[in-house]
Order: structure tokens, then sequence, then C-alpha cells
């Protein structure tokens, strides 16, 4: 073996130098630091050590402790699970038409939906105000019908109207892995039971319900972390006393100049958001994520 | 697999229980400007097993889906029984099916595969239990109710869809190639199953599609013939085989030697003609409504052509070997004969000919049959790894 050296070296034709593990694994792992996890950590450190120090939770007292923070936080999951219960069951409905009742377009109203996946989600927001809004093309009409000055369409300034503009957005989310598990899904099945007797809500309950499960976890969960992250919505839709904790983190950080209060609800939203992934990647491998669909 | 049969007593709120046959009255199914079936007209008596015989795209599993209501016919009448089901929705026609890949629902476990139809049929709790028991029973699956259907053979799952479809106690059992996803030795095995499984439940219909001529002639009572979206022949799985009423069934139920001859001489009392091949004259039982003077194919079984001159072969033809075969069963000789390749299978022989040897290939009239001359039609027909002295 001692010779193998100096055979390389007279031949001039050694092999170059497999590159270690650690290496490779390191990149990655500085481009994360670099553009997440440094500004993540600039973000806890000014949420308790504050503008000069030392070091306290004092900020994230203040914060759990306030009126604020628990109306926000309360509205903010109230809208998250209104929203993604709406998405799951919007999506399930609409995929099962697109993927299940033959009509003709079926396949344009599929890439639309992908169109929609595209869109910035404020857009919804804009286009509601536009709709629905008090000033917006539906209260116009209605207000000539019925000969009054008031607008009789009044939800999109408040919850409601934030939800609705959430699941008109998020929906797509959870059709897509559910349109994808529907194409895998054998027509053969639905066939064999509807022989054996079983009518199309009995299918859908029994033959197509438990097949759909992984891809309705997925994009459920997905849909639960988006909306509960929402800002674009909420802020276009400018809702009275809808403040969540998006709505927080900007009021304190941007229009308050209260850093160290902004990153507290910060940290808090990602450990919210961080807590809801790590519950959903559990879900998901109890639920028999192995057929979940990504999105 | 167990013999126990279920007993007659209904069980069910969903499936009548009488004898059903089904009927089929011209009926057409198109998508678009494609026919996938034409003009479909056909008796299924009730018990009895049909199968519904042809290459792809021939309109065999169409036939079986206008059963099962899956697609609805353009034009014409499919009755269950003295019913027009024509637009009757699947859940109410009270019909088992199988498909080819099982279709078991993969989250229920093989004894709630089973218990499915009687569900949906809202019959007694009380009474599923024993239903449930009693199909797996009688297709030997007792053992396994409670496994889930991927930790099943695909032979076990077949079974259990089998069960399944049973369990309501159809009036129709409609099977849709449903061995095709087996291999050779499981196949052998289920075919005999459900041969023995329709013994045992006699008063079941069954409408049988499969393009494999074995599975049809091991099963069926009778046989449909189809190809190109219609039905070509009917008859029973004997009759196809031994006089087929046309070319397509010739070669298509059983393999065929079909030569090109001129009727001669027919002679209606003794139900015989005489034709003739090249400078030969042959006798032949079965002629239809030849003339003298007509142009024939003439249609012998492979396995009807013998070397040796035995009871009744007064039929001889010579040619020269082109090629022999040996498949263990059987010899296989390919024989050219006035420029005609005909196909010979023999039993094994000892001191087999080689190419280039000329040979005498002897059969009887009754083994023999005329059928309409097509345009081109010389030659023989056979699939080249069809099983000798099988079909």
């Amino acid at each position: 073996m001692a010779t193998l050296p100096i055979a390389l070296e007279s031949s001039g034709r050694a092999s170059p130098r497999p590159v270690p593990g650690w290496v490779l694994g390191i990149v990655p792992l500085l481009v994360l630091a670099t553009i997440f996890y440094y500004p993540l950590f600039f973000i806890v450190r000014q949420s308790i050590m504050g503008d000069a120090g030392p070091a306290s939770l004092a900020a994230y007292k203040a914060m759990v402790s306030s009126a604020l923070f628990h109306a926000a936080l309360v509205r903010t999951i109230e809208i998250a699970v209104l929203s993604t219960l709406g998405c799951l069951l919007l999506g399930f409905v609409l995929a099962l038409i697109v993927s299940f009742v033959p009509f003709p377009g079926a396949r344009i109203v599929s890439g639309f939906i992908d169109t929609i996946l595209a869109f910035p989600s404020f857009l919804i927001a804009l286009s509601f105000t536009f709709l629905y809004g008090s000033a917006g093309a539906f209260n116009f009409v209605l207000m000539d019908l019925m000969s009054t000055n008031e607008p009789p369409i009044d939800f999109v300034y408040g919850m409601w109207g934030v939800v609705l503009a959430e699941v008109t957005f998020y929906t797509p989310f959870v059709m897509r892995p559910l349109l994808a598990a529907f194409s895998q899904l054998d027509t053969a099945l639905i066939e064999v039971a509807s022989s054996l007797g079983a009518r199309p809500m009995r299918i859908v309950r029994e033959v197509i319900l438990p097949e759909a499960v992984p891809a309705l976890l997925a994009g459920g969960s997905l849909c639960l972390l988006l909306t509960l992250n929402e800002f674009g919505i909420v802020l276009f839709i400018g809702a009275k006393g809808v403040i969540t904790l998006p709505m927080v983190i900007y009021g304190k950080a941007i229009q308050e100049f209260d850093y160290t209060a902004g990153c507290v609800a910060a940290v808090i939203n990602i450990a919210l958001s961080v807590g809801l992934y790590s519950l959903y990647r559990f879900a998901l491998a109890r639920g028999g994520g192995g057929r979940a669909v990504a999105v | 697999m167990a013999s126990e049969q279920p007993s007659g007593e209904p069980r069910t709120g969903g499936a009548a229980q009488r004898r059903s046959g089904i009927r089929f009255e011209s009926v057409t199914v198109a998508y678009g400007g494609t026919v996938a079936l034409a003009e479909f007209s056909l008796d299924v008596e009730p018990g009895e097993v049909m199968a519904l015989l042809g290459p792809s795209g021939s309109g065999k599993t169409t036939a079986l889906r206008a059963v099962a209501g899956f697609v609805t016919p353009t034009s014409g009448r499919i009755l269950l029984g003295d019913t027009d089901v024509t637009h009757t929705p699947p859940y109410k026609r009270g019909i088992g099916m199988v498909v080819q890949q099982y279709a078991l629902f993969p989250h229920m476990r093989v004894e709630q595969n089973v218990a499915f139809g009687l569900r949906a049929s809202k019959a007694p709790a009380a009474q599923i239990a024993p239903r449930v028991e009693e199909c797996l029973k009688l297709v030997g699956m007792a053992g396994y109710a409670r496994r889930y259907p991927q930790e099943l053979s695909g032979g076990q799952q077949q079974r259990v869809a089998i069960a399944r479809a049973l369990a309501i106690q159809p009036r129709v059992l409609l099977l849709d190639e449903p061995l095709s996803a087996l291999d050779a030795q499981l196949r052998s095995g289920m075919l005999n199953e459900i041969a023995r499984l329709h013994r045992e439940l006699p008063d079941v219909t069954i409408l049988y599609v499969t393009h494999d001529q074995i599975e049809a002639l091991t099963l069926a009572d009778r046989i449909a013939v189809m190809n190109e979206s219609r039905l070509v022949d009917v008859g029973s799985a004997q009759a196809l085989y031994r006089q087929p009423p046309s070319r397509f069934t010739a070669s298509f139920v059983g393999n065929a030697n079909l030569l090109p001859v001129v009727v001669e001489r027919c002679d209606e009392d003794r139900h015989e003609a005489r034709v003739r091949l090249g400078d030969r004259v042959l006798a032949v039982a079965a002629f239809g409504a030849a003339r003298p003077g007509d142009s024939r194919m003439l249609c012998i079984r492979p396995h009807a052509l013998a070397l040796d001159r035995v009871n009744g072969s007064e039929n001889v033809i010579e040619g020269t070997v082109t090629e022999v075969q040996w498949r263990g069963s059987a010899h296989r000789l390919y024989v050219d004969v006035g420029g005609a390749e005909v196909c010979a299978d023999s039993r094994p022989l000892r001191e087999p000919p080689t190419r280039g040897h000329r040979v005498a290939l002897h059969f009887a009239a009754h083994d023999a049959t005329l059928l309409a001359a097509t345009p081109g039609a010389a030659g023989s027909t056979w699939p080249a790894d069809s099983d000798p002295g099988v079909a």
C-alpha cells in the first residue's frame, strides 16, 4: 500500500479526492443561515433584549397579558380555522365535480385553478371590495333595484369578509392535491361500489373520502398555515375591528415603531406556525402521509 | 376452497332473488362519432354462463358496462328478466360485478369489503355478519376476514372480489376479464374455482367478458363472438369450436387451418360435400348452404390432422414440412400444402419428421367445415404461441 502514492505520483494521474460529506452539507446550511436563521435570530434577540438590553421576558409578559394580543390571537385562529374549513368543504366539492362529473371545459377549469395559485392574495381582497364593498357593483345594482340608499350587502368589512376572501383565494390550495389524488383513484372502485347498490353520497362518503384523506390533510394543513399568517387580505379589506397577529406585528413595528413588541408578536406567531406545522407532519405520518400529495 | 353453499334465503334488501336472464335488444353505444357497440342483440338465459369473446376494441366490455349501467345505450334496450333497465341507475340494478384489477376498497378489511353491498342495500345488521362469513367460506377466504386487501395475493384478492359480488345475491354476475391480472398458474386455478362456483350457484346468470378462448371454452355454456363492435356469432362452445359459422370465429375460438377449396358435389341426404383442394377431392360433413361450383374456405383444426390414418379419417392432404416444434405435450408441425401453410398438432412423436420431409395429413369429414370464402383468404390462422391440444 505504501507504494501507491509513489506509483500515482510517477504516473501523474492521481484521481481527484472526493469532497467530504460535511462540506456538501454546510453549503445549504450557510445559505439558510444567511437568508433565514440570521434575520430570525435578530427578531428573537430583539424580542428578548429590547433596544438596549439586558435580556428579559418583560416584553413577552406585557404582550401576552394585553387585551389586544388576546383578541388578535383568538381572531387569527378563528379566521384561520373557519377559512380552512370553508376551503376544505368548497375544495372537496369542486374537486369532486371537476374529477367525476363529466362536463365540457373541465380541463379549462383545472387550468384556471392553477392560475389562481399564482395570484397575490390581496388581488382577491381588492376584487371583493369592487364587487361586494359598499360602493361595489353588487350593492350598486341592489340599491337601484331596492330603491334604497343603504348598501344591502354589508359583510365585506368584517370578519366574514376576510373569511370569504381567504376561502376564495386558498380553496385552490386544497383542490390541487385533491385533484391529483382523485386522478389516481381507480374508477373501478366507484363503479363496483355503485353496482353493489351504493348511491352517490355513500360512494363519496365511504369510497372517495377515505382515499382523499391524505390530500385533505395536506391541503388543509397548508391552508391553516397560510391563513394563520395571512396579511394582505386583512390589510386590503381593512375590516373594522379585525385585528390578527400579523396585523399586530405590522402595527407595533411599522406604525408605532415599537420593534420589541412587534418582534415578540412575530416570535409568538412563528411558534404557532411551527407548532401547527409539526402537528401537520405528525398527522400526515399517522394518517397515511405516504399517499399525501405535496403542493 | 370450501364447498359450502350459501342458502337460498334472501338476506338483502337489494337484489331480487329470482332467476333472471339478460336481453340486449339492438343496443348501440356511441361516443360522439365513434360506435363502441353496434346493433347488439343477444339473449342470455337465466342461470346461463355467456362468454363475450373478442379481441380488444370488439365492444365486449362496452356491452358488459351497458348491462351494469355505466354506459347508456344510444339506442336499443337492455332487460334484466322482464325489467327494462336501460335507464336504471347502476345502484338499482342488483348486479354483482368483478373486474380485472379486483377493485377492492383498500381502506376496508376483507370482511368490510364483502359487507359493503349488504350495508349499501340496508340489509339488517344481524344478517350481514353471517352472510359475509358464508360468502368468504364459499371462496375459501374465511381465514382472511380481518386482513386488508394489500395483505393478500392477486388470486386471494380476486376471490374476495367474487365473494363481495355474490354477497348481495345478485340476479346477474358480470365478470370483466377477471383472470387477466393473474399469472398462468393462478389463472388456471381460478378458472376451476369459477366453474365450481357456478355449479354451486346455478341460478346466477353470468356474463363473462374475456379475450381468452380457453376461459370462454372452459366456462361458458354459450359464447358470443364479437369483432369490430358487432356480434359475429353466438352458439354453444362446442358448436362454435367444431363447426364455426364464420372465418373470424374459426380463427378466434381455437386455432384453425383455412384452405381455399371449390365445391364439387353436395349430398344433402348423406350430409356430405365433396370439395377440391388442388388435385385432391376431400369429403366435408358441414357445408352449410354451399352449392357445387362455389368457392369456400375449408376449416380444419390443427389437432384434427394426424400423420397416421385412423378410423374415419378418409381425407388426406400432402405437403412438405417447413417447421417442427416440440411443445412438451405435443409436436406442432407446419406443412406447406400447395402454397398454403397448414398447422398440425400431433401427440409427441418418437421420430418427428424434419424440415423438407413430405408428409401426409389425415382428417375425418366430420372434422372439416366449409366457410364462406373471403377475398385473399388463403392460408391458415392460429396464434403462434397457442397451446397445442388445448384449443
